[in-house]
């Protein structure tokens, strides 16, 4: 089993006056690409926006590379090697898409090896290179999201639903690209809804539930078990797609 | 029947209620209390503006409603009855006719601003307002042959409210309790000299009557607002304060009820503006349209305390005091600062504001609830210290 | 429905047919809105007052316009970038005021009194950047101390700044006392140039030099500050953090350091404009940044907030207001310039050209 490049204890969290998270223990393992489930509402975004310290921690420890990140402000944890593609993409329209991905590079130009590599994930990019990033397609967007993550070199991805409103042309074009992070060892936690994505990328599994994780486990163990996935997620996951 | 006269919205802190009735009393009976004419002369001021601070505090504590342009429909209300006293001569009819075209011009220009904050966001709202204000102070500035200019009017107000009207034939006597406390403390020993020296005859002239027109004016139009707030529209308001989106969505028109906040705060402005012409007797850019007393009225509202009207009686009475006799405590500290260079000029009476602006600085950082929200806070923990340990007691032996 | 990953939101339509005249005037109106304002500012008055009076009021309006924008960059940019309301920032507009004129008035006055361009450019160019560096270890300061615990509830921030405006006009009565000091402005920039009457067409136009040097002046500091926003780092980091700031904290960057260099920035050009407007006027008084704080603030509405381009429109057309109101029926300056404000809010209520939708 490989060791855990990011590990929650007993995490905690609240927004407002609303508890949210009640003790979430997660391993997400290194190099592979574990996957976060659950009903709407489980927790699973507050989970990751926990993590980049965007939501405040009540209690629980949050380890990364075995350093504790709780309680730091989000640049630093961002500039430990952590990305993040929240739910909404946060694509700075008004910027194109050039700027948008000069920001995303934090420690200088972009490389241009690495450049021509997005390019060839995310073809649109460079056809829209000079336009602003407003103007691009939701598929597209998310492209340019997920590019930005991955720009500069970082050991964790946090992706929130990359796949949702988007058309499965444009969804195996992102299965590609994820492929080939999982190839150059990033290790990415993805928190998903679309069963069939999740089961053809993921390595690792983890169930939430009314803020807390439920069941962990490899994700052969869960794909094969329709009583299980029933009991867990409410529905056997054929179902969706 | 105290419940039903203050609409059930008691100040609910001790302390803060023996401040009130300190300062309530000490305003009725004014004339009879102080001697001098500057004394007399704040205590008026008091009077007028404890109705712009309270209707300013409905737009800005009850409503989240910032608006500079508050001092516009006060100057509205004085330069209409100093107008109409010039134009009809000094009547009552001419103080009702003035005051009346004021009311119409401070409602149709207090509806037009309520409709702007339609079109524009509530920071929009603020700067616009702050705008607007400026732009009728140039006019009225402009405007040499109507309103005097820089130079301002003179309000020549009726007989019975001036200086040789005599209602009275014997004369009245009272006590100058300023007076009476400074001797008590400095010289206790000569008690029955300083006793007799704080007897003085009253000066019971119109302008007195004034001064108790002025009175009943103030109160009823505090006792309106008090009942305003605590009403079902108040709680309406209430509850736009904390989420208009919802108001919304329950079907409040929040639009129609902050525009009624706005023309019913410019209006309460607009009486005010119209009583201080009568009782300063002296109308001008300066003293009605000025930012600066913009400012003051800022600074009252916040350091007595928004959203509780209560708070206007405090903060007004606060600075008012500290604006009349801050001076002299700086002037008292100068004289040990004298030859120090830097504290020599930051002690200077003229300094007073400075130092007002640091304390208001200050109390929007640690006390953001003012005085009366801050004494109405420490009265409710001693509440709930008083019930918690009284509950301890009486569940502990069932553990 | 299938979407092809090559097909785009993007659907303006590219102009392939010739407009008619009023449909152009359509498309200036409602897609150009900026510019179509400003020539109908500037073509009316040309109706009313004749061409050589015409041309020294629009180089005075251009003048005046310059300088407000320098004073008004700061505030927009601020509101923009923090979303925090600075009502203190006429305070450091006579800062800037005060300081400058210092320099100019009394530890440099002898440089100014030469007539040599070079040799009064030694006093001027210190005075400015003195003017700039007070102002802005002011800002500094005072962000640190006064805003940064008010970041987010506006209510507060307007009582603060209102309340730190106070102090800071006070601490200047403090150290330059309450009286207005006269300062000269240095030779090779006063007076004018007189085109003598024989030039056809402009003959007989008096063009004060100082006014020329603003307008210069301004329309260097709005190309630098376009170069900044639009080519740098710095500036994307001021769009995206404009759109977006937790997006910004996400990618990594402290978004509050960028924040306080912003409000330096905009602290010490407000101290530029302040120093500039002093040597307009000549003459220095505490409450002149507060004067002018009217008129920044209508062009900050009027521009929309946030943007700089519309910073600068607003400000050209706020200036030639003054002047060619100032010229017709000066009682009316400020109502016009209120009134153009109100005008434009009806027709367009997030300004000429906003970036943030208020």
């Amino acid at each position: 089993m490989a060791d855990s490049i990011l590990s929650l204890t007993g995490v905690r969290a609240d927004i407002d006056q609303y508890h949210i998270l009640h003790g979430v223990d997660l391993e997400v393992p290194r190099g592979e690409l574990t996957v976060l489930l659950g009903r709407n509402g489980a927790g699973k975004s507050t989970t990751l926006r926990t993590i980049m310290g965007l939501t405040t921690l009540t209690g629980g420890d949050i380890r990364y590379q075995g350093g504790s990140i709780a309680g730091l402000p989000t640049p630093k944890i961002a500039r430990s090697g952590i990305a993040f593609v929240p739910e909404t993409m946060g694509v700075f329209g008004l910027l194109s898409v050039r700027e948008n991905l000069v920001l995303a590079a934090v420690n200088g130009p972009i490389d241009e090896a690495r450049l021509q590599w997005v390019f060839e994930l995310f073809p649109p990019l460079k056809t829209f290179w000079h336009r602003p990033a407003g103007n691009l397609s939701g598929g597209q967007k998310q492209m340019l999201a997920i590019a930005r993550a991955i720009i500069e070199p970082r050991d964790l991805l946090l992706v929130d639903e990359p796949t949702k409103g988007l058309a499965p042309a444009i969804i195996n074009d992102l299965a590609d690209a994820f492929e080939q992070l999982k190839a150059h060892q990033v290790s990415v936690l993805l928190v998903e809804q679309n069963f069939n994505f999740s089961r053809r990328l993921g390595q690792s599994v983890a169930v939430m539930n009314d803020g807390a994780v439920v069941h962990a486990g490899p994700m052969a163990e869960l794909a094969d078990d329709e009583s299980l996935q029933q009991e867990l997620l409410g529905l056997g996951l054929g179902a969706h797609q | 029947m105290l419940s039903r006269l203050l609409s059930g919205d008691f100040p609910r802190s001790r302390p803060l209620v023996i401040l009130l009735m300190v300062i309530v009393t000490l305003l009725a009976l004014g004339p009879f209390l102080f001697s001098g004419v500057r004394a007399f002369a704040t205590l008026g001021m008091i009077l007028v503006f404890i109705m712009v601070v309270a209707s300013y505090d409905l737009m800005l504590g009850y409503t989240h409603i910032v608006s500079f342009a508050h001092t516009m429909f006060f100057g509205i209300g004085a330069y209409g009855v100093a107008m109409g006293i010039e134009a009809f001569g000094s009547s009552f009819t001419s103080i009702f006719l003035g005051l009346a075209a004021a009311l119409i011009v401070s409602g149709l220009l207090s509806l037009l601003l309520g409709l702007l904050s339609l079109r524009v966001k509530a920071i929009f709202f603020a700067l616009v307002t702050l705008a607007v204000a400026f732009a009728f102070l140039s006019l009225v500035t402009q405007m040499y042959h109507i309103t005097g200019g820089e130079d301002g009017m003179r309000v020549r107000v009726p007989r019975e409210l001036g200086p040789a009207f005599r209602p009275f034939e014997e004369p009245l006597t009272g006590f100058a309790i300023a007076g009476f406390l400074q001797g008590l403390f400095t010289q206790p020993w000569n008690l029955g000299q300083i006793f007799s020296d704080s007897v003085f005859e009253v000066r019971f002239t119109g302008r007195t009557v004034m001064y108790y027109v002025l009175f009943t004016v103030t109160t009823l139009v505090f006792l309106f607002l008090l009942r305003l707030v605590n009403s079902p529209f108040g709680r309406v308001l209430q509850a736009i304060r904390e989420n208009e989106f919802r108001a919304e969505a329950l079907g409040y028109r929040t639009v129609i009820y902050r525009t009624t906040v706005v023309i019913l705060s410019a209006l309460i402005a607009t009486v005010a503006g119209a009583t201080f012409a009568l009782v300063n007797r002296y109308v001008n850019p300066e003293n009605v349209l000025n930012f600066e007393l913009m400012v003051f009225i800022l600074l009252m509202c916040v350091i007595g305390g928004m959203g509780t009207l209560y708070g206007a009686i405090v903060g007004v009475a606060l600075f008012l005091l500290a604006q009349n006799y801050l001076q002299d405590v700086l002037k008292w500290i100068g004289e040990y600062t004298q030859g120090i260079p830097v504290l020599e000029e930051l002690a200077a009476p003229d300094r007073w504001l400075l130092w007002f602006g640091v304390l208001f600085v200050l109390s929007v950082y640690f006390f953001p609830s003012g005085i009366v929200g801050q004494f109405r806070i420490w009265a409710a923990r001693r509440r709930l210290r008083v019930s918690e340990s009284a509950q301890e007691r009486t569940t502990a032996p069932a553990n | 429905m299938k979407e092809s990953p090559m097909t785009t939101a993007d659907d303006r339509a590219a102009p392939a047919e010739k407009r008619s005249p009023l449909a152009w005037l359509r498309y200036a109106r409602d897609e150009q809105s900026h510019l179509f304002l400003l020539v109908l500012m500037m073509a009316l008055p040309a109706l009313l007052i004749d061409p050589r009076t015409w041309l020294v009021l629009t180089i005075s309006g251009l003048a005046m316009g310059a300088m407000v924008f320098l004073m008004a960059s700061g505030m927009t940019l601020t509101f923009g970038l923090m979303s925090v309301l600075n009502l203190a920032h006429g305070a450091f507009i006579s800062l800037g005021a005060f300081a400058g004129g210092t320099v100019l008035a009394f530890w440099l006055k002898d440089y100014t009194q030469a007539a040599s361009l070079a040799v009064n450019l030694l006093a001027l160019v210190p005075a400015m950047l003195f003017a700039m560096l007070v102002a802005g270890g002011v800002g500094l300061v005072f962000e640190r101390f006064v805003i940064k615990p008010v970041y987010g509830d506006h209510l507060k921030q307007i009582l603060v700044t209102v309340g730190g405006s106070i102090i800071l006009m006070q601490l200047i009565e403090v150290v330059w006392g309450p009286n207005e000091i006269p300062i000269n402005r240095p030779e090779a920039f006063s007076g004018a140039f007189v085109f003598s009457d024989g030039i056809p067409l402009i003959g007989g136009i008096v063009l004060e030099k100082f006014r020329l040097m603003a307008v210069v002046l301004g329309l260097a500091v709005y190309a630098l500050m376009l170069w900044v926003i639009d080519r740098t780092r710095i500036g994307i980091l001021i769009r995206a953090g404009v759109e977006n700031r937790e997006m910004v904290e996400i990618q990594g960057y402290r978004i509050h350091l960028l924040f306080l260099g912003v409000f330096v920035a905009g602290s010490a050009l407000a101290g530029l404009g302040g120093v500039l407007w002093g040597m307009y006027k000549e003459l220095l008084t505490p409450h002149m940044g507060d004067e002018m704080m009217i008129s920044v603030i209508v062009v900050i509405i009027l521009g929309g907030l946030g943007s700089i381009r519309g910073c600068f429109y607003g400000a050209v057309l706020v200036g030639l207001v003054n002047l060619y109101v100032g010229f017709l029926e000066p009682r009316l300056a400020a109502i016009a310039t209120v009134g153009l404000m109100v005008g434009v809010l009806m027709w367009r209520p997030q300004g000429l050209l906003p970036v943030i939708k208020v």
